[in-house]
């Protein structure tokens, strides 16, 4: 299970050389090429000699790293902050209010959450032409505030509370937008914790909406430069993904047990 | 009374929604409305209604008919593959404390992994001299090209199992806890075996988390395009040609009476397929509570 994380961070402390020695022959149809003779690449966990050579060129010599990075970072941060909260309200509604219509339209926001990408791509793109988005973070940023996952899983962890806590709070007299604040909210940190995580995991990762929205290379996320990258330069592409890797793991090393308990309790009333 | 009620819900739920519903409205309903509109024109400026002509050249299209195959051979097979597999590692982890906690740790890891750092990974495994083919060739056998063959259908099943496989667990492990211990205790004194116990009990209340867990799977199913793109480009092996490559390709080629079609085609899939569950799930769990 572990493998592809230990491989990528020891080869990312390897030279280019021993990098470029061990993995010369990916891609290429050897049989004949070595005369018949088979060979396959090295696959090394540990290096000869302990490098930095890679974090050097990623970190300091290579300013479009960071830039890319930066780009990154703040794009999710924004759907992340905008799905969780525009989720939650949009979740109080459907879990703990009663309204004509209700799950009829939750069934609506269900699909609208299996639907890949592509499925809404032309219109989108329209729609994102007329309201001036092309070419901008907004084109990605927007679309990713409103999505139905939040909606979603954060109903999950509220039906999960008994109503009973939000009809005594309303027969006290606490409207229901003090009961979502004070109530509701707090009981359901995990979930909003779980969410974060996961909400990260896929948005760090797009590759389909930058490519297509975002036409200038220093726009683009570091998640799409990274497979250019790695093409390119193998050495570089691992020093990369473990440097893209950390955010990643730090979030999920600090937010575990919150995490585990919070997609717990979701699965509690599936 | 209820009257009453519903009408105080029914404004104070315009406030909560409205937010959501309006973003919603204009970045997925409205969208998926043009697309369903554009589905039916025979090109997408000023063109002309032409019924299901689209639809008609659309079914007889062998690369979609090819993507379509391909994308519910995948889902169908390597999704409930995957959750019988989360489900039976969970039984297990459920069984001993020992080491539980390390192991639940070591099963989500790969959730946090980049889809970049896996396809690098990947290609070093699965290349033709990739290190799987020198492990066959230890072995005495002759090496297979991984993603250029049929084989390249097992990988992507092999690379979202490893992905997946962690996130059921948990769900399934929530899942087990929290069905009352004194249904099995009343089962034992009942003198019930254990297959007997895990179909009518175990099972029966997990219902409602293998629903969760299905949705989620279908979700993360579709979401393996992203690596087989990054690994494969646009036009990877015949077997592993998906619906999103072939409306990532139609989008790419400006085809889009070809692309708002398959759209269509496979929302109506989907929805098929969920009101399905639904229905299923509804039945499961009337005997519930």
């Amino acid at each position: 299970m572990l493998l592809p994380i230990i491989i990528s961070f020891t080869n990312s402390l390897m030279t280019e050389q021993e990098i470029g020695s061990n993995y010369d022959l990916v891609g290429q149809m050897t049989n004949a090429a070595t005369g018949g003779k088979d060979a396959f690449v090295n696959l090394k966990l540990i290096p000869d000699w302990v490098s930095f050579e890679q974090y050097n060129k990623v970190l300091l010599a290579t300013p479009t790293y960071l830039n890319l990075f930066w780009n990154s970072v703040y794009m999710v941060a924004i759907i992340i902050a905008g799905q969780v909260a525009v989720g939650a309200f949009a979740a109080y509604a459907f879990a703990k209010l009663r309204f004509r219509g209700r799950d009829r339209m939750f069934f609506v926001y269900l699909i609208a959450m299996l639907m890949p990408f592509q499925v809404t791509l032309v219109p989108n793109y329209i729609i994102a032409d007329k309201l001036g988005l092309l070419n901008s973070a907004g084109a990605i940023v927007l679309p990713g505030i409103f999505g139905a996952f939040g909606v979603f899983m954060l109903r999950q962890f509220m039906l999960s509370i008994p109503t009973a806590y939000v009809e005594a709070a309303y027969m006290d007299g606490a409207g229901h937008f003090r009961i979502f604040h004070q109530i509701i909210i707090p009981l359901i940190k995990p979930g909003i914790a779980a969410l974060i995580v996961l909400l990260f995991v896929d948005y760090w990762n797009m590759v389909e909406q930058p490519l297509i929205f975002l036409e200038d290379d220093f726009k683009q996320p570091l998640s799409v430069y990274l497979s250019v990258v790695q093409q390119e330069a193998r050495g570089v592409g691992y020093a990369a993904s473990v440097f893209y890797m950390l955010p990643m793991v730090l979030l999920f090393l600090y937010a575990e047990s919150y995490f585990i308990e919070g997609v717990q309790m979701s699965g509690i009333k599936g | 009374m209820f009257r009453v009620i519903m009408r105080r819900h029914s404004v104070v739920a315009i406030w909560f929604l409205a937010p959501s519903a309006l973003g919603f409205l204009v970045f997925y309903l409205i969208p998926f409305a043009m697309g369903l509109w554009y589905s039916f024109l025979d090109r997408p400026n000023d063109g002309s209604f032409v019924g299901l002509a689209n639809y008609k050249e659309l079914l007889n299209s062998d690369s979609f008919r090819k993507a379509a195959q391909n994308t519910f051979l995948f889902t169908s097979v390597s999704v409930p593959i995957t959750i019988a597999l989360s489900l039976l590692l969970a039984l297990l982890l459920n069984q001993s404390i020992y080491l539980r906690n390390w192991l639940r740790t070591a099963y989500v890891l790969p959730l946090v992994v980049p889809v970049a750092s896996v396809v690098l990974i990947w290609q070093v495994l699965f290349d033709w001299n990739g290190t799987v083919n020198s492990w066959l060739y230890g072995f005495g056998l002759s090496r297979i090209d991984w993603m250029k063959s049929e084989w390249a259908r097992g990988v992507l099943s092999v690379v979202y199992a490893w992905k997946n496989i962690g996130y059921n667990i948990i769900l399934f492990l929530a899942g087990l806890q929290n069905i009352p211990k004194d249904y099995y205790e009343t089962a034992d004194l009942e003198g019930a075996g254990t297959f007997h116990k895990l179909a009518r009990i175990t099972l029966v209340y997990l219902t409602p988390t293998l629903f969760f867990v299905v949705l989620m799977g279908l979700i993360s199913s579709f979401r393996i395009f992203r690596e087989t793109y990054l690994i494969a480009s646009d036009y990877p092996h015949d077997s592993i040609y998906m619906l999103q490559h072939y409306m990532n390709n139609m989008f790419l080629s400006l085809d889009m009476q070809k692309l708002t079609s398959a759209a269509v085609v496979m929302v109506v899939c989907l929805l098929l397929l969920v009101s399905g569950m639904f229905a299923l799930e509804r039945r499961f769990t009337k005997d519930l509570d």
